[in-house]
C-alpha cells in the first residue's frame, strides 16, 4: 500500500478572509434553517429581515477588500471587478427579497427554505465572479443556477412550474457546454485557470487554432445563455411570465451581472489579443441580442413580457462594453448595469404592487389595460412607474441615459462609431415599446367595466423602495460622479 | 446676477413642484403669475445685458461628470437673449389665453415643465446640457399632444416623439464624437461650446459631423423631407400645444443650427450651403402649395410655419450678417405670429369645436374685433412691410441674395403664394355671406382673449417698425460668429464667407 504522503497546508496560505463573504451568506441560509427547525410558526417578515442582516454582514465584508486578494490554492481571485460586482450583487439581493415584505400570502414565502435557497444563490454568484479557475466558476454557477430553478418553481402555479423547467432544460444544456469548453481548454493549455490559458495561449502562438474556437464557441453559448443573448434567449420571456414580477426583476439583474463578470475574464484573453474571427462573431451576437429582442417587444401587450425582451436588448447594450474592451468600456459595464438596476428595481416592484389575486377578464397579470388611465386613478404611482420607463427608453436626465451615454461614448472613443449608431437606432426602436405602456398610463382613460384593483400588493416597505428608487432615477446626474470614481478605482486595480 | 440664468431654468420646474399643492380651481391664477414672474425675471436680464458685448455674459459653471468633461454650462449672448425672452413672453400669453377645461392642473404643471426644458435649451453651452434639455422637451410635449389632443392624438403624439428622437440620438453621436476629438487633440474630455470652437477640424470630419447634427436639428424645424411629423403634432395638439409648439419648439431646430453647425463645422457649412438651400426652397414652395390645399385652418397655419422656417434656414446659411441676424429675428417673429395665429384659430375652434374652413364664412360681421386682429396677424405672417414679419424675411432674402439671386428670386415667390393662402383662407372664413345658422350668434373676443392677444398686436407693429433694440445685439453677436467662422475656415471657406460678408456678394 502507498502512503499518501501528507499534505501540509499553512492555514495563512489559505488567505481565509477570501471566502468570508461566502461563508457568511451560506451561514445565515444555515441559520434561518435552523430557526425554522427550532420553531414552525415564525412570520416571513424574520426570514426577511435575517435575510437582509447577514447579506448587510456580507456587504461590509466585501467592502473591507481593498486591493487584489487570492486565496484557497489559488482558486479564489478577489480583484477590483470581483469586489464591484459582488457589490452589486449584493446590493441588489438586499433590494430583491424586500419585495418578499408583500401584503398578499403567496406560497413560496411561507417556506423559509426559500429564503434559504436566496442566501445560498447569493453564495453561489459570488463564488462565481471571484475565480478564474473554469472549475470553480462552474461550481458556483451550479450552485446559483440549481437554487435559483427552484425559487421560480416555488411559486407553484403552472405557468411557474413550466417557466422553472424551461429554465432548468435550458440551464443544463448550459451547463454542458461549459463543461465542453472547459475540456478543450484544459486539453489544450493543461490548466483550469483563464490567466493560464491565456498564457500558454499566447506562448503557443495559438496553436490548434480551430480547436481553440470549437471552445470559444462552447463558451459563448453557455454564458449566452446566462446573459439571455441572441440566439440563446429563447426561455426569457416565457421565465419572467411565469416568475413573480419580483422574481423576474431579480432575474434579470442578479445572475446576468454574474455571467458578465465571467465574460469580461474570459473573453478578455481573445479581444486582448485581436482575435479577428472572436471579434467578428461577439460582434455579430451583440448586434443581433441587441436588435432582434427590440422588435419582438414592440409586439407585446404584457408589460412583464415586454421587460422580459427590453432586458435581453439591454444585457446586449452591456454586452457591447466586452466587445470593445477597453477600460472605460468596463467601468461603462458596471454604471450601465448599476443605473439599470436601480431602474428595473422601481419598475418590476412596481408591477409586483399590482399584482392581485382576484380573477380578472385580463389576458395576463400585466396586460397594459391594466393600468389604463392611472394617472387620473392614483397620479403618484403613475408618474413613478412614468420615470422608470422613461429611464429605461434612455430619457435624459433619468438614470439609464448616462449609462447609455457612457457607454456610446467608449464604443465611440474605441472606432467603434457603427456600433454606436447601431446602439443609437435601437434606442430609437426600443422607444416605441416603452412609449405603449406610457399611452395606456398617460393617455387614455380609466378603463369603466374591468376595473381593476390596484396596489393590492402593496406594503408601506415595497412603496418606500419604489419611492427610493424614483429618488434615484430623478437625480442619477449627481451620482454619476461619485459612482465612476470607485468603479474607475476597482476596475483599475484588476488591470481590466 | 451671476445666477440669473440658473433662476430662469430652474424656477418654472420649482413652481411647478410647488404646483402640486395648488387646489385645482386655482391653478390658472397660479400659472400666470408664475409665467408672468418668469417674464419679468427675463426682462430683466434684458436690462443687465451688455448690447455692446458680442461675447457669452452671465456665464456659469458647474462640474457635473469632471472624468468625462461634463459641466453644467450656462450664458447667454444676443442670440439667445431674445429667443428666452419670446419663449417666456410666449408661454405667459398663451397661459393667459388658455380656454383648457379638462384636467388643468396637471396641463399647467407638464408646461412649467416644458418652460425650463425650453429656455434650458436656449441657455446651455454644453453640449451633453444642451442634449438633456433638448430631449427632456419631448415629454411634456407628447403629454400635452397625447392627452388633451384631438382624435388621432396617440398617434400625433407618437409620431412626434419618435421622430425627433431618432434624429436626437444620432445628433448625441456625433456630440460624443466631438467630445473625443477634443480628448485626442488636448487630452482632456470636454463638451463645452466654448472649448469645441478652438478646434479647428478636418474637412471629411466636418462633413459627417454636420450630418449628424443635422439630422437632429433637421427633424425639429422641420425641414422637408422630415416635415410630415408637424402637420399630425399640430392637427391634434391642443391650442396651446400648437402655440408653444410653433412659436418655441420649432426654433430650438434652427437656434442649433446657429449655435452648433456654423461655428463648429464653416467649412461643411460652406460645402452644404446649396443643399440646404434646395431642401429650404422646396420647403417654402411644396408647403406653401399643400397649405393652399388643406381645409383645416389649423393646418394652413401649420404648413405655413413649415414654409417659414425654410426662410429661416436659407437666411442662416447665407452665412452673412444679414442672412443670420435676419433670420433669428424672423424665428423671434415667426413665434410671435404663428403663435397668434393659432391662438385666434382656437377662439373659434372653443365656440364652434370645428376648425374646417367650409363651416365657417361671414364672421367678421359677428366678431369684427377677432376679424381685425386675426388680419393684422395674417398681414404680418404674409410679410407686409412695416409689420414684424417683414423685417425678418426681408433680411434674411437679402442675406441670400449675395449668394445667389436666383435662389434668392424663387424663395421670394413665397411672399406671394404665402398671400395667396393665407388672403384666400381669410375670404373664405371672415367674408361672403353668413352661411350657417350656427355662426350667427357667435361671440366677439372676451376680455381673456383680448388680454392675451393685444399685446401681440402691438408687438406686431412696434417691432415691424422700429426693429433695432432687438436686431442691434443680434447683430452684435452674429458678427461675432462670422468672425469665428472666417477665422476656423480653410482659405476658399474664408473667401467665400468674407464675399458673402461684402456689398456685392459672391456672385
Amino acid at each position: 500500500m502507498n502512503n499518501i504522503p501528507p499534505i501540509a497546508i499553512e492555514f495563512a496560505s489559505l488567505n481565509f478572509p477570501t471566502i468570508m463573504p461566502m461563508i457568511i451568506a451560506v451561514v445565515g441560509a444555515l441559520v434561518i434553517l435552523i430557526v425554522d427547525l427550532i420553531n414552525k410558526n415564525l412570520d416571513k417578515s424574520l426570514y426577511v429581515m435575517l435575510t437582509v442582516l447577514f447579506l448587510m454582514i456580507d456587504l461590509g465584508v466585501i467592502i473591507g477588500f481593498s486591493s487584489d486578494v487570492r486565496g484557497f490554492f489559488d482558486l479564489l481571485l478577489v480583484d477590483g471587478i470581483s469586489i464591484l460586482s459582488q457589490g452589486i450583487i449584493v446590493i441588489a439581493s438586499i433590494f430583491f427579497i424586500l419585495t418578499a415584505m408583500g401584503k398578499l400570502r403567496f406560497q413560496e414565502y411561507r417556506y423559509p427554505e426559500y429564503f434559504a435557497l436566496y442566501l445560498f444563490m447569493i453564495a453561489g454568484f459570488q463564488f462565481m465572479v471571484s475565480s478564474d479557475s473554469l472549475i470553480l466558476i462552474l461550481v458556483g454557477l451550479e450552485t446559483a443556477s440549481m437554487a435559483l430553478y427552484t425559487i421560480i418553481a416555488m411559486h407553484n402555479r403552472t405557468n411557474a412550474l413550466e417557466a422553472a423547467i424551461k429554465y432548468f432544460t435550458m440551464g443544463a444544456l448550459s451547463t454542458a457546454f461549459f463543461a465542453f469548453g472547459s475540456l478543450i481548454f484544459y486539453a489544450l493549455t493543461g490548466t483550469v485557470e483563464l490567466g493560464k490559458v491565456s498564457e500558454v495561449l499566447v506562448s503557443s502562438n495559438y496553436e490548434n487554432y480551430p480547436l481553440v474556437l470549437l471552445g470559444v464557441v462552447f463558451m459563448l453559448g453557455a454564458i449566452g445563455f446566462k446573459l439571455s443573448l441572441v440566439p440563446y434567449h429563447t426561455w426569457v420571456a416565457d421565465v419572467y411570465e411565469g416568475s413573480t414580477a419580483a422574481l423576474a426583476g431579480f432575474i434579470s439583474i442578479v445572475p446576468k451581472m454574474a455571467a458578465f463578470v465571467v465574460a469580461l475574464r474570459f473573453f478578455e484573453i481573445f479581444i486582448a489579443s485581436g482575435d479577428p474571427f472572436v471579434e467578428i462573431v461577439l460582434y455579430i451576437t451583440v448586434v443581433l441580442t441587441i436588435t432582434i429582442p427590440n422588435i419582438i417587444a414592440l409586439l407585446q401587450n404584457d408589460m412583464n413580457r415586454m421587460l422580459a425582451f427590453s432586458s435581453i436588448s439591454n444585457a446586449g447594450f452591456a454586452m457591447t462594453a466586452i466587445l470593445i474592451g477597453t477600460t472605460q468600456a468596463t467601468q461603462a459595464l458596471f454604471l450601465y448595469w448599476l443605473m439599470f438596476l436601480i431602474t428595473n428595481l422601481g419598475a418590476f416592484s412596481f408591477l409586483w404592487i399590482n399584482r392581485s389575486k382576484n380573477h380578472t377578464s385580463l389576458p395576463s397579470d400585466h396586460a397594459m389595460e391594466k393600468y389604463a388611465g392611472l394617472i387620473k386613478r392614483d397620479p403618484l404611482s403613475a408618474i413613478m412607474i412614468g420615470l422608470f420607463l422613461f429611464s429605461l427608453a434612455g430619457i435624459p436626465p433619468f438614470a439609464l441615459f448616462w449609462g447609455k451615454l457612457y457607454l456610446i461614448g467608449s464604443a465611440v472613443n474605441a472606432g467603434y462609431v457603427t456600433l454606436a449608431l447601431i446602439m443609437v437606432i435601437n434606442s430609437a426602436i426600443a422607444g416605441y415599446y416603452y412609449l405603449k405602456p406610457i399611452i395606456f398610463i398617460f393617455l387614455k382613460e380609466p378603463n369603466k367595466e374591468t376595473e381593476v384593483e390596484l396596489l393590492a400588493n402593496s406594503t408601506p416597505t415595497i412603496r418606500i423602495m419604489i419611492g427610493f428608487c424614483a429618488v434615484l432615477v430623478v437625480f442619477s446626474i449627481l451620482l454619476i460622479e461619485p459612482l465612476l470614481e470607485i468603479i474607475s478605482y476597482y476596475v483599475q486595480i484588476s488591470g481590466y | 446676477m451671476e445666477y440669473i440664468l440658473t433662476i430662469l431654468i430652474f424656477f418654472p420646474a420649482f413652481a411647478a413642484l410647488i404646483g402640486f399643492l395648488v387646489k385645482n380651481d386655482s391653478i390658472r391664477a397660479y400659472a400666470i403669475v408664475v409665467t408672468s414672474l418668469q417674464f419679468v425675471l427675463s426682462l430683466f436680464l434684458w436690462m443687465n445685458f451688455d448690447t455692446n458685448e458680442a461675447q457669452m455674459q452671465f456665464t456659469h459653471i458647474i462640474p457635473l461628470i469632471s472624468s468625462y468633461g461634463i459641466n453644467y454650462h450656462v450664458g447667454v449672448d444676443g442670440i439667445s437673449l431674445f429667443l428666452v425672452i419670446m419663449t417666456t413672453f410666449m408661454t405667459m400669453i398663451s397661459v393667459i389665453g388658455l380656454s383648457e377645461k379638462k384636467d388643468l392642473k396637471n396641463l399647467i404643471i407638464t408646461l412649467l415643465f416644458l418652460e425650463m426644458t425650453m429656455v434650458g435649451v436656449f441657455l446651455a453651452l454644453d453640449a451633453i446640457v444642451f442634449y438633456l434639455f433638448w430631449e427632456f422637451s419631448l415629454i411634456p410635449m407628447l403629454y400635452i399632444v397625447g392627452a388633451w389632443g384631438g382624435t388621432l392624438r396617440i398617434y400625433a403624439s407618437i409620431k412626434f416623439f419618435l421622430y425627433t428622437f431618432l434624429g436626437s440620438l444620432i445628433m448625441l453621436v456625433g456630440m460624443l464624437y466631438l467630445g473625443y476629438v477634443y480628448y485626442i487633440t488636448t487630452g482632456m474630455y470636454s463638451f463645452s461650446l466654448e472649448d469645441w470652437n478652438m478646434l479647428i477640424l478636418p474637412f471629411d470630419m466636418q462633413l459627417w459631423l454636420f450630418i449628424a447634427f443635422f439630422c437632429g436639428f433637421a427633424i425639429k424645424v422641420p425641414m422637408f423631407p422630415f416635415h410630415t411629423w408637424l402637420p399630425y403634432a399640430h392637427g391634434q395638439a391642443p391650442t396651446i400645444g400648437s402655440v408653444i409648439l410653433a412659436a418655441i419648439l420649432l426654433k430650438m431646430g434652427t437656434y442649433g443650427f446657429v449655435r452648433f453647425s456654423l461655428p463648429l463645422f464653416p467649412d461643411a457649412s460652406v460645402y452644404f450651403t446649396m443643399p440646404m438651400a434646395i431642401l429650404a426652397l422646396i420647403a417654402i414652395i411644396y408647403t406653401a402649395m399643400v397649405a393652399y390645399a388643406q381645409e383645416d385652418m389649423k393646418q394652413v397655419i401649420a404648413y405655413s410655419s413649415v414654409s417659414h422656417m425654410g426662410i429661416i434656414i436659407l437666411g442662416i446659411f447665407a452665412l452673412n450678417t444679414e442672412g443670420i441676424g435676419g433670420a433669428i429675428f424672423l424665428m423671434i417673429s415667426h413665434g410671435i405670429v404663428s403663435g397668434a395665429l393659432f391662438m385666434l384659430v382656437g377662439v373659434v375652434y372653443d365656440r364652434r369645436q370645428t376648425k374646417l374652413i367650409k363651416e365657417y364664412g361671414g364672421i367678421a360681421k359677428v366678431m369684427p374685433k377677432f376679424a381685425t386682429i386675426f388680419a393684422i396677424m395674417l398681414m404680418a405672417s404674409i410679410g407686409l412691410p412695416l409689420s414684424i414679419g417683414f423685417v425678418g424675411e426681408f433680411l434674411s432674402l437679402i442675406g441670400f441674395f449675395k449668394v445667389s439671386a436666383t435662389l434668392t428670386f424663387v424663395a421670394g415667390l413665397t411672399i406671394i403664394f404665402g398671400a395667396v393662402y393665407m388672403l384666400t383662407m381669410y375670404k373664405k372664413v371672415f367674408f361672403g355671406p353668413l352661411k350657417s345658422e350656427k355662426n350667427k350668434d357667435l361671440k366677439d373676443l372676451n376680455k381673456r382673449e383680448l388680454t392675451a392677444l393685444i399685446p401681440l398686436v402691438a408687438l406686431v407693429v412696434i417691432l415691424g417698425v422700429y426693429p433695432k433694440p432687438i436686431l442691434a445685439p443680434v447683430e452684435k453677436s452674429v458678427n461675432h460668429l462670422v468672425e469665428i467662422m472666417k477665422i476656423k475656415g480653410d482659405d476658399n471657406t474664408r473667401v467665400e464667407i468674407l464675399n458673402r460678408n461684402s456689398i456685392e456678394g459672391s456672385r
